[in-house]
C-alpha cells in the first residue's frame, strides 16, 4: 500500500506541475541590458576550477583534453547534446532558467543575439586578453562576438563558412560554357545549362541560411540594433533584389526546387542535375556525402559578383564559444574559450576531428587546410574561402527571434515555389511577422 | 495470430461441420479482408526492411542505388564499425537504453500492479477520485511533463543523473488503468478471502496468489512500458548532457544532427537505428506468448 500511495503522489504531482511552470515563467519577460555579469570584475578564481562546456562539435572531447592535460588547475568537462536548432539551444534557455546552466556553451553566430536579449551572455569583454585577441579575428566574425556593443565581448567565434561556388568542371567543360563570375552571367549560364537538360543549381526554399548568405553577400542586413531598439530589414533593398533575382530564375525553370539535404537533392547533385552550388566551406564535406559518384569533376570558385570585379562574399553557419550568464569562474571561461580558438593546436584538432573551418586569420592558414583536395580533384580549395573571408562584409547583424523568421521564411518561399506569390511578398510578409514576433516579447522596435 | 490454427473448443468444430444456412464468409470477403491486412503488413514492415537494406550498404551505395534492394552487403563492417566509433559509445547507449527501458518497465509494472489491484479490490475512501485522477494522467502527454520534470529535477541538482530518466519514467497510469480493469475481473474475491483463510497477509495474498492470475495484464503493462521508455527521447534531451547517460534514441539523433561534419555518421546512424530495434522486437516475440496466452484465458471464461 505504501508503495501504491508514492505512485499516486508521484503521478499527481506530475499532473500539478504544469501549474509550477507557468509560475516559473512569470519572472522570464526581462531580458534587456540588465545583469550580464559586471564587464569589469573578470578576476582569477582561487583554487582550482573545473569548467562545464556543451558542444555538439564531434570529437571536441580530444580537443579539450589537450587543455585539461595542460592546465591541471582548470579542468573543463564536456557535455553534449544535439546540434544547437535541433535542442540544445532550448536546453541553454532551460537550464539558464533553471540556474543550472554550464559555464560555456556552443551558440551559433544567428543565435547569439537571443540569448543576448535574454540574458543568458557573460560580457567577457574586461577579462584578460579577451579585446587584445580581437585582430587575430577575421573582421566580421568578431564584430558577431560583440554584437555592436562598444566595450563587450559575448563570445569567442569558432568558425566561420565563407561562402563560394562550387561546380561541376567536367560539365560546363564539356559544354563550352563559361563558368560564370558575376550574378548576370550566372543567370545566362542557367539558360544554357538548361539547354543541356540540367539544372544550374537548386534553389532550397527551407535553407533560408542560405539565402541570408546570399544577401549577406549583397551587403544588406535583415536587422540592426541601435542599442536601444532593433530595426527590421527583411524587406530591405537589397534582401528584395536578391529575392527578385532568384524569383525570375524560379520562374524561367532554370533552377531545381528540391528541399535541401534530402535524398532526391543528393542524388542530383550525384547524376549531374545540378551543376553548381552557391554554399559554404563546410558544404565541400556535403557533396563528398552527398554525391560519391562525381569524385573529382568538382572545383571551387569565388561567388558570382553583382558588380564585376568585386570580391564580396556571403557567409553560412559559423558558431562561437560563449560564456553563460551565472558562471562562477569567467576569467577561467574566458581563457579556455581563447585557447580553444585561437591556438594551433586546438585549432589543428578541430580541423582534423570536425572539419572546422577557423575563424581566425591565421587558423585558416593552417597547414591542413593548405593541402589540395582529391574529390575536387587536387584543387587547394580552401584557399578560395580564404580569400573569401575578408569579403564578407561586416555590416550584417542577426534578429533575437531567427528561429521564428526561419520557420515564417521557409513557409512563405515554400508558397512562392508553389506559385503562392513571390518570394518578394514573402519578404514582405516575414517582415511584418516578424516585428510583431518582437514586440509580442516586449522587444523595442524603431519604427 | 494466424501462425496457430488454434484447436477449437467443440461448440465452434461441430458448427464448421454442419456447416447450417447461418451467415457464411464469402471468398470475396475473405481475400478483402487478406488484402488489407497483407497491405497493412507491407506498409509496416517496409520501412523496416529499408533499414535493414541501407544498413548493410556502404556510404557510396546509399544514394547510388536502389533503396529497397542490397548491394554489396557488408552488414558486418557496418556493425564493427558503428559498434568501436567514438570509443564504443553505442554498446554503451543500448546498455543504459536496457536499464532504463527494461528496470523501468519492471517497476512501473510493479507500482501499476500493486496500484490497480488495490484499486479494484479494496474499499477506502476517496477511491474513486484516486483513479479518476490517474486516469487523468494518462491524457496529458509526456512531452507536456519533461519541462516541469526538469525544472522540478533541477531544483534538488538531479538533472543530468541516471535518476532523472529513470525515475519520471516508473509512472505508468495506463498501467494502473490496466491492472485495475484486469484485476477486477481476473481476481474473485472468493480466492482472496480463501488465502485470508489459510493465514495469507494481504502482501503475502497479491504476491502468492494475485499476480499469477494478473500475469496476461503485467505483461500488457511491460510491454507497453517498456516501448515507451525506449522509444521516450524527448525527457533525456532535456535531462542529460553527459554523453555517457544517453539512451540510445538520443545518441543517434546526437550523431544525425552533425553528419555534415562527420559523413561516416550518416551509415552509422542508419546501423545504429537498425541495432537498435532489436531489443524491441526481440522482448515482443519473448512476451507475446504470455500475452497472447492471457487474452484466450479471459476469452474462455
Amino acid at each position: 500500500m505504501r508503495i501504491t500511495r508514492r505512485a499516486v503522489s508521484v503521478a499527481s504531482l506530475a499532473l500539478l506541475s504544469p501549474l509550477a511552470l507557468a509560475a516559473c515563467s512569470g519572472d522570464a519577460d526581462g531580458g534587456g541590458a540588465a545583469g550580464g555579469g559586471d564587464a569589469a570584475a573578470c578576476e582569477p578564481s582561487d583554487g582550482e576550477v573545473t569548467l562545464q562546456f556543451t558542444s555538439w562539435v564531434p570529437g571536441i572531447e580530444d580537443v579539450v583534453a589537450i587543455w585539461n592535460e595542460q592546465n591541471p588547475d582548470v579542468q573543463v568537462e564536456v557535455q553534449t547534446g544535439p546540434n544547437g536548432n535541433s535542442g540544445t539551444y532550448q536546453n541553454f534557455f532551460n537550464q539558464l532558467e533553471a540556474g543550472n546552466a554550464p559555464d560555456l556553451g556552443q551558440i551559433e553566430f544567428d543565435a547569439l543575439p537571443n540569448f543576448r536579449v535574454q540574458d543568458g551572455l557573460q560580457d567577457i569583454g574586461a577579462c584578460e586578453g579577451v579585446q587584445e585577441a580581437a585582430d587575430q579575428f577575421v573582421d566580421w566574425t568578431w564584430s558577431q562576438a560583440t554584437l555592436g556593443e562598444e566595450g563587450s565581448v559575448y563570445a569567442i567565434p569558432q568558425d566561420s563558412g565563407p561562402m563560394a561556388m562550387f561546380y561541376r568542371e567536367d560539365l560546363f567543360t564539356e559544354a563550352g560554357i563559361e563558368i560564370p563570375t558575376t550574378w548576370e552571367e550566372f543567370a545566362t549560364a542557367a539558360e544554357q545549362v538548361r539547354e543541356q537538360g540540367g539544372y544550374i543549381t537548386n534553389f532550397s526554399v527551407a535553407d533560408i541560411n542560405q539565402f541570408a548568405g546570399l544577401v549577406w553577400q549583397a551587403d544588406g542586413s535583415w536587422f540592426a540594433n541601435d542599442g536601444d531598439a532593433w530595426e527590421v530589414g527583411l524587406d530591405s533593398a537589397e534582401s528584395v533584389e536578391v529575392a527578385d533575382y532568384w524569383q525570375d530564375l524560379i520562374e524561367r525553370d532554370l533552377v531545381s526546387t528540391l528541399p535541401g539535404w534530402t535524398s532526391e537533392w543528393d542524388n542530383a547533385y550525384n547524376t549531374g542535375q545540378a551543376w553548381t552550388w552557391v554554399s559554404a566551406v563546410w558544404g565541400a564535406n556535403s557533396i563528398m556525402t552527398g554525391a560519391p559518384d562525381t569524385a573529382g569533376s568538382w572545383r571551387v570558385a569565388p561567388m558570382p559578383q553583382w558588380e564585376a570585379g568585386g570580391g564580396a562574399a556571403g557567409n553560412w553557419g559559423g558558431s562561437t564559444t560563449a560564456v553563460f550568464n551565472g558562471t562562477e569562474h569567467p576569467y577561467e571561461a574566458a581563457q579556455f574559450a581563447l585557447w580553444l580558438n585561437t591556438s594551433d593546436e586546438a585549432l589543428d584538432a578541430l580541423i582534423e576531428a570536425a572539419n572546422l573551418y577557423p575563424a581566425t586569420i591565421e587558423g585558416q592558414q593552417r597547414p591542413a587546410l593548405a593541402e589540395g583536395v582529391e574529390f575536387y580533384g587536387g584543387q587547394e580549395i580552401y584557399e578560395v574561402f580564404g580569400e573569401a573571408g575578408p569579403g564578407v562584409p561586416a555590416g550584417w547583424t542577426w534578429g533575437p527571434t531567427m528561429t521564428q523568421v526561419y520557420n515564417d521564411l521557409s513557409d512563405g518561399f515554400s508558397g512562392a515555389i508553389s506559385g503562392d506569390g513571390s518570394l518578394g511578398d514573402a519578404l514582405g510578409d516575414a517582415q511584418e511577422s516578424t516585428v510583431a514576433a518582437l514586440e509580442s516579447q516586449s522587444i523595442p522596435v524603431a519604427e | 495470430m494466424s501462425t496457430r490454427p488454434a484447436p477449437r473448443p467443440s461448440r465452434a468444430a461441430a458448427t464448421a461441420a454442419s456447416r447450417p444456412a447461418g451467415p457464411r464468409e464469402s471468398v470475396l470477403s475473405r481475400s478483402g479482408a487478406m488484402l488489407v491486412m497483407g497491405l497493412a503488413t507491407l506498409y509496416f514492415l517496409t520501412p523496416i526492411w529499408w533499414l535493414l537494406v541501407a544498413s548493410t550498404k556502404s556510404r557510396g551505395d546509399l544514394t547510388s542505388t536502389s533503396p529497397l534492394w542490397f548491394s554489396d552487403v557488408r552488414l558486418g563492417e557496418n556493425l564493427a564499425a558503428v559498434f568501436s566509433y567514438d570509443g564504443g559509445v553505442l554498446p554503451r547507449w543500448l546498455l543504459n537504453s536496457v536499464l532504463y527501458a527494461g528496470g523501468g518497465a519492471l517497476v512501473a509494472t510493479l507500482l501499476a500492479g500493486m496500484c490497480g489491484y488495490a484499486i479494484a479490490k479494496y474499499r477506502f475512501p476517496g477511491r474513486d477520485l484516486f483513479f479518476n485522477v490517474v486516469l487523468g494522467g494518462v491524457l496529458v502527454p509526456a512531452t507536456a511533463l519533461a519541462l516541469p520534470l526538469f525544472l522540478i529535477f533541477s531544483q534538488v541538482g538531479a538533472t543530468n543523473t541516471f535518476w532523472a530518466v529513470f525515475l519520471p519514467s516508473v509512472v505508468s497510469p495506463f498501467g494502473v488503468y490496466l491492472a485495475r480493469i484486469y484485476a477486477a475481473s481476473a481476481v474473485p474475491l472468493e480466492l482472496m478471502e480463501a488465502a485470508r483463510l489459510d493465514g495469507a497477509g494481504e502482501v503475502r495474498t497479491f504476491f502468492t496468489v494475485s499476480v499469477r492470475l494478473m500475469v496476461p495484464a503485467l505483461v500488457t503493462v511491460f510491454l507497453f512500458q517498456f516501448v515507451t521508455i525506449w522509444n521516450n527521447f524527448f525527457l533525456p534531451l532535456i535531462m542529460l548532457r553527459d554523453e555517457a547517460l544517453f539512451p540510445v534514441t538520443l545518441g543517434l539523433y546526437n550523431w544525425n544532427t552533425v553528419v555534415n561534419q562527420v559523413p561516416e555518421l550518416r551509415l552509422y546512424v542508419l546501423t545504429g537505428a537498425f541495432v537498435s530495434i532489436v531489443p524491441l522486437i526481440a522482448v515482443f516475440l519473448l512476451l507475446q506468448r504470455f500475452w497472447r496466452g492471457g487474452l484466450g484465458t479471459g476469452a474462455v471464461k
